[in-house]
């Protein structure tokens, strides 16, 4: 009979103490990552946002081939024109 | 107190303890999995979010070197033309003037053109012609002259020009003399020579004998 008594008392004051203890620490950890979730996803939003102007590389890329033609064929003109440096 | 109720209240006090330990186990997980789906959404944003840059990102690895490369086949031939027709040392005096202190760092394609003493190209050529010049130097077109004033100010540039000239017409005056005017109606008639018109004078003969 003094076993069982033995046994709920250490029930009562070590085992729901511990139980209760570990759970808010599981709890705290829990509610301290929701913070720093939600800003990791509003700065992958944002950045989402601020890569929408790559499309327009695709746009500079052609324009880029453009310009480099026409430098090119002022070049071949220009090396038509221009006399050479003198060495 | 009998053994059997004494073997009651000890029952009643276990279950009590068992029913306290469960209800806390309730409370806080049912907590925690409050918060672990509050996670969860937050990760499905996040996802969401990364698999839009990684959509938007994936031209670049194609794009970007293709530009890179036709900006470097570009910047090879202007270097190569300017050093060609200008000579490397004014060349180099070109671009300094353009970009102060980049004579220091050289053409890519010349290696020894960083070992010369740039001349000052940048006092003598108009802004026009050095504008000219830049564009062909990795310097984005349109961008602001480090100089100062704009790129396409026509009076610096035609300033710069009329500089070389004379004084008289530098400074702009309001009258210079006019040319000459030629002509029957002219205001000054010149006499008119002789021999003008005239058969023209011959040599004499020589004597044959």
């Amino acid at each position: 009979m003094t076993l069982w008594w033995i046994g709920d008392i250490v029930l009562l004051v070590v085992v729901l103490p511990v139980v209760v203890y570990l759970l808010r620490g599981v709890l705290n950890a829990a509610t301290s990552i929701v913070p720093s979730v939600d800003r990791i996803a509003q700065a992958a939003a944002a950045g989402s946002n601020d890569l929408d102007a790559v499309q327009l590389l695709l746009t500079t890329q052609d324009q880029v081939e453009k310009t480099i033609a026409t430098a090119a064929n002022y070049g071949g003109s220009l090396d038509v024109i221009l006399d050479d440096a003198r060495a | 107190m009998t053994p059997v109720l004494a073997m009651a209240a000890v029952g009643w006090v276990m279950i009590l303890a068992a029913a306290l330990i469960v209800a806390a186990l309730v409370v806080y997980l049912v907590q925690v999995i409050v918060q672990l789906r509050k996670i969860t959404k937050g990760l499905d944003e996040t996802i969401t979010s990364v698999g839009e840059i990684l959509e938007k990102t994936k031209p670049l690895n194609t794009v970007v070197p293709a530009i890179n490369q036709q900006l470097d086949a570009g910047v090879d031939l202007l270097e190569g033309l300017l050093v060609q027709k200008a000579g490397l040392v004014d060349a180099v005096g070109l671009v300094d003037g353009l970009y102060p202190g980049a004579a220091t760092a050289g053409f890519r394609n010349f290696p020894e053109s960083t070992e010369l003493q740039a001349p000052r190209i940048g006092e003598v050529y108009t802004q026009g012609t050095l504008t000219l010049a830049r564009l062909g130097r990795e310097a984005p077109i349109a961008a602001g002259n480090p100089a100062g004033p704009a790129l396409r100010d026509v009076e610096r540039g035609s300033l710069a020009a009329r500089e070389l000239y004379p004084e008289v017409r530098q400074t702009k005056p309001q009258t210079m003399p006019r040319s000459p005017v030629i002509g029957t109606d002219a205001p000054v008639q010149y006499e008119q020579r002789d021999d003008i018109g005239a058969p023209r004078k011959r040599l004499p003969q020589p004597n044959p004998s």
